[in-house]
């Protein structure tokens, strides 16, 4: 798969050009050319905030249809603790549980009981010391992306753990395997996705190189089916297993669940894009040395913000909080004085450098001396005509190669009236040469 | 290339010195709430011209520092922030009261912070000591009366 596989892609035919998401883009990743919203690979980290904001709907993100699940012998499916809040008809974690079994699926494991194993063994760091402080929490992949891309320095900082969907798509399959004596091939894990970070985590991996997880399902697309299905489960009282986690896996979905696990008192948890840049700011100002954990949601109020939900993510994130009060805090442990190696990241998550205008810095040194030069030409006004979502990212772009003066309708309306002025002058100045003559 | 009022940035002059860049921001001394823009610009500049993180990272955290005293201690003034191949440094200068004894200053804990801007988590006596610690090079220039200049220095590595 391609380093810089996207979940969220653009459907040319609806875009109008607008620029809105432009201009919301947290990385500065979309330019309009020629009248199409473009996104810059390298730069996007799939927090779907474009699609949050477009007006005409043409920004999506690609999920695996559910259809592709035909293929496997054998279908577990990881159901994220942000999907407990989609739905109103629920009184416990077993109707969900019984309705996925109905929609055909052979087995259901639960992201949240991952979590709480997630949330065991970060307590166990927290207590052994030797992290750098303050924590920060690797689990939302559209953060991670943000601060491999803009923040590199705090990389030292990220907790090398598994994201609660990796561990529980490894935990299911050898579960799987045991259960049905099948071969790993044969066994579909099958995740709905809350975001189209979480898919890109599935084509894309970061802290390993492989992602156990064979398909991202999108939520809404699962969702009439599964309301259905739910709603015949109510009627029926179908037998199923019983569900797998306790309060602190579900409270994975809320922002400030994951951090509330880790039992400390200096803890912070922020969500929405904008708060977690700014709580990053403060990360790298040292400013922030004195808590022990940091939590960070791209989605605001958490997952249950995620773009490919239904529900609105304050009634979500209420419905859970009601539907944990029945659950016991936790119902997974590390065994064990160890962390287990499947929770740990195998492999290294580098810094990707997007931002910088040229890897030489001697290079760079004159490039931003143009853009400055530039800029200050520039009228200031960010109105994005130009298809940047700032004069001075038109700047950038312009000494980059990517766009030319000329796309500023300010500068060209300038020369236009220089030309028209200079034009008016030369018929002035050949009007009296011939009333000289005449 | 002459001067330039950086427009839609108000309070920030640049100027293109013969090899590398300069940048001189006004800092407001009433207005609080901005405190901290200019650090928070030069470290945006800093990132896009592919320097080392920690270096970064040592500089930004030090002018921070240094505008902060500026705003809270001095009523405001200016910096000037130079780039080139070898360095990054910044000059610090404010027209307030002045430090009378340095060497006490820079010990950590030391602080004449009022009360109010305690209450906004200044006034640790850690401002001083921090950029000391992340510079390769600090210099304070102080006359009682007369006003302060800071000067910070972090080499390329
Ligand atoms: N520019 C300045 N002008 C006048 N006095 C200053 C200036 N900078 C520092 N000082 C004096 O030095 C003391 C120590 O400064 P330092 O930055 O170490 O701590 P602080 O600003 O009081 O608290 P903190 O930086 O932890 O918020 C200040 O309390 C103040 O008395
Ligand atoms: S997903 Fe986020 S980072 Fe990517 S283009 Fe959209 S707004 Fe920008
Ligand atoms: S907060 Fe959760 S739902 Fe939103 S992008 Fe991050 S992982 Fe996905
Ligand atoms: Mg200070």
């Amino acid at each position: 798969m391609s380093e810089y596989f996207h979940s969220v892609t653009l459907d040319k035919d609806a875009c109008r050009g607008c620029i809105t998401c432009v201009k919301r883009c947290p990385t500065e990743a979309i330019r309009v050319r020629n009248g199409k919203a473009q996104i810059i690979r390298e730069r996007c980290i799939d927090c779907g905030e474009c699609i949050r904001v477009c007006p005409h709907h043409a920004k999506h993100a690609m999920t695996d249809p559910l259809s592709g699940t035909e293929s496997f012998a054998y279908k577990v499916v990881l159901p994220p603790p942000s999907l407990f809040g989609q739905y109103k008809r629920q009184e416990d974690l077993e109707l969900i549980r019984s309705a996925l079994r109905g929609l055909g699926f052979d087995a259901v494991y639960e992201v949240a009981a991952a979590a709480e194993l997630v949330s065991d063994a970060t307590r166990r760091l927290i207590e052994k010391g030797g992290l750098k402080k303050p924590v920060i929490s690797s689990a939302c992949p559209a953060v991670l992306r943000l601060i491999r891309i803009c923040f590199p320095n705090l990389l030292e900082n990220v907790l090398p753990l598994s994201a609660p969907m990796e561990l529980a798509a490894r935990l299911a399959r050898q579960e799987a395997m045991w259960e049905t004596g099948l071969p790993a091939e044969k066994i579909g894990i099958v995740f709905l996705a809350p975001c189209p970070a979480k898919v890109t985590a599935v084509r894309n991996p970061m802290g390993t190189v492989k992602s156990e997880v064979d398909l991202a399902v999108s939520v809404g697309e699962i969702y009439p089916a599964l309301l259905a299905a739910m709603n015949k489960c109510a009627e029926s009282y179908p037998e199923t297993d019983s569900a797998q986690s306790g309060r602190t896996g579900l409270s994975w979905g809320n922002s400030g669940g994951e951090a509330g696990a880790t039992f400390t008192v200096r803890y912070l948890a922020a969500d929405g894009i904008e708060n977690v840049i700014n709580v990053l700011e403060e990360i790298e100002g040292d400013r922030l040395s004195d808590q022990d954990f940091v939590e960070l949601s791209a989605c605001p109020a958490g997952c249950v913000g995620g773009v490919l939900n239904i529900e609105n993510p304050y009634v979500a994130a209420t419905r859970i909080k009601q539907l944990r009060s029945y659950r016991p805090v936790s119902c997974n442990n590390i065994a064990g004085e160890e962390i287990p190696e499947l929770l740990c990241w195998d492999a290294a998550v580098e810094p990707v450098a997007a931002m910088r205008l040229d890897p030489v810095p001697g290079q760079s040194l004159g490039m931003m001396r143009r853009i400055e030069e530039i800029w200050s030409r520039l009228y200031g006004l960010d109105c994005g005509s130009c298809g940047a979502p700032s004069c001075r990212a038109l700047a950038e772009d312009i000494v980059l190669g990517y766009s030319t003066e000329d796309a500023c309708i300010y500068l060209l309306k300038d020369k236009v009236d220089a030309v028209r002025s200079s034009m008016l002058s030369l018929r002035i100045d050949s009007r009296e040469k011939s009333a000289e003559k005449g | 290339m002459g001067c330039c009022i950086r427009r839609g940035w108000t309070g920030v002059v640049c100027n293109m010195s013969e090899n590398g860049l300069h940048y001189r921001f006004i800092v407001p001394g009433d207005d609080f709430a901005r405190a901290g823009t200019a650090s928070g610009a030069v470290k945006k500049t800093l990132k896009q011209l592919g320097i080392a993180p920690e270096t970064v990272r040592k500089f930004s955290i030090s002018l921070y520092e240094g505008e902060i005293n500026m705003v809270i201690h001095a009523g405001g003034g200016e910096i000037d922030v130079y780039i080139d191949d070898e360095q990054v440094s910044a000059v610090l200068v404010d027209h307030g009261p002045g430090i009378p004894d340095v060497g006490l200053a820079m010990q950590e804990g030391w602080s004449t912070a009022s009360e109010q801007v305690r209450g906004l988590g200044f006034g640790a006596g850690m401002g001083l000591p921090n950029m000391k610690k992340y510079s390769d090079e600090l210099e304070i220039d102080s006359v009682v009366g007369t006003g302060t200049t800071v000067t910070i220095t972090v080499r390329l590595a």
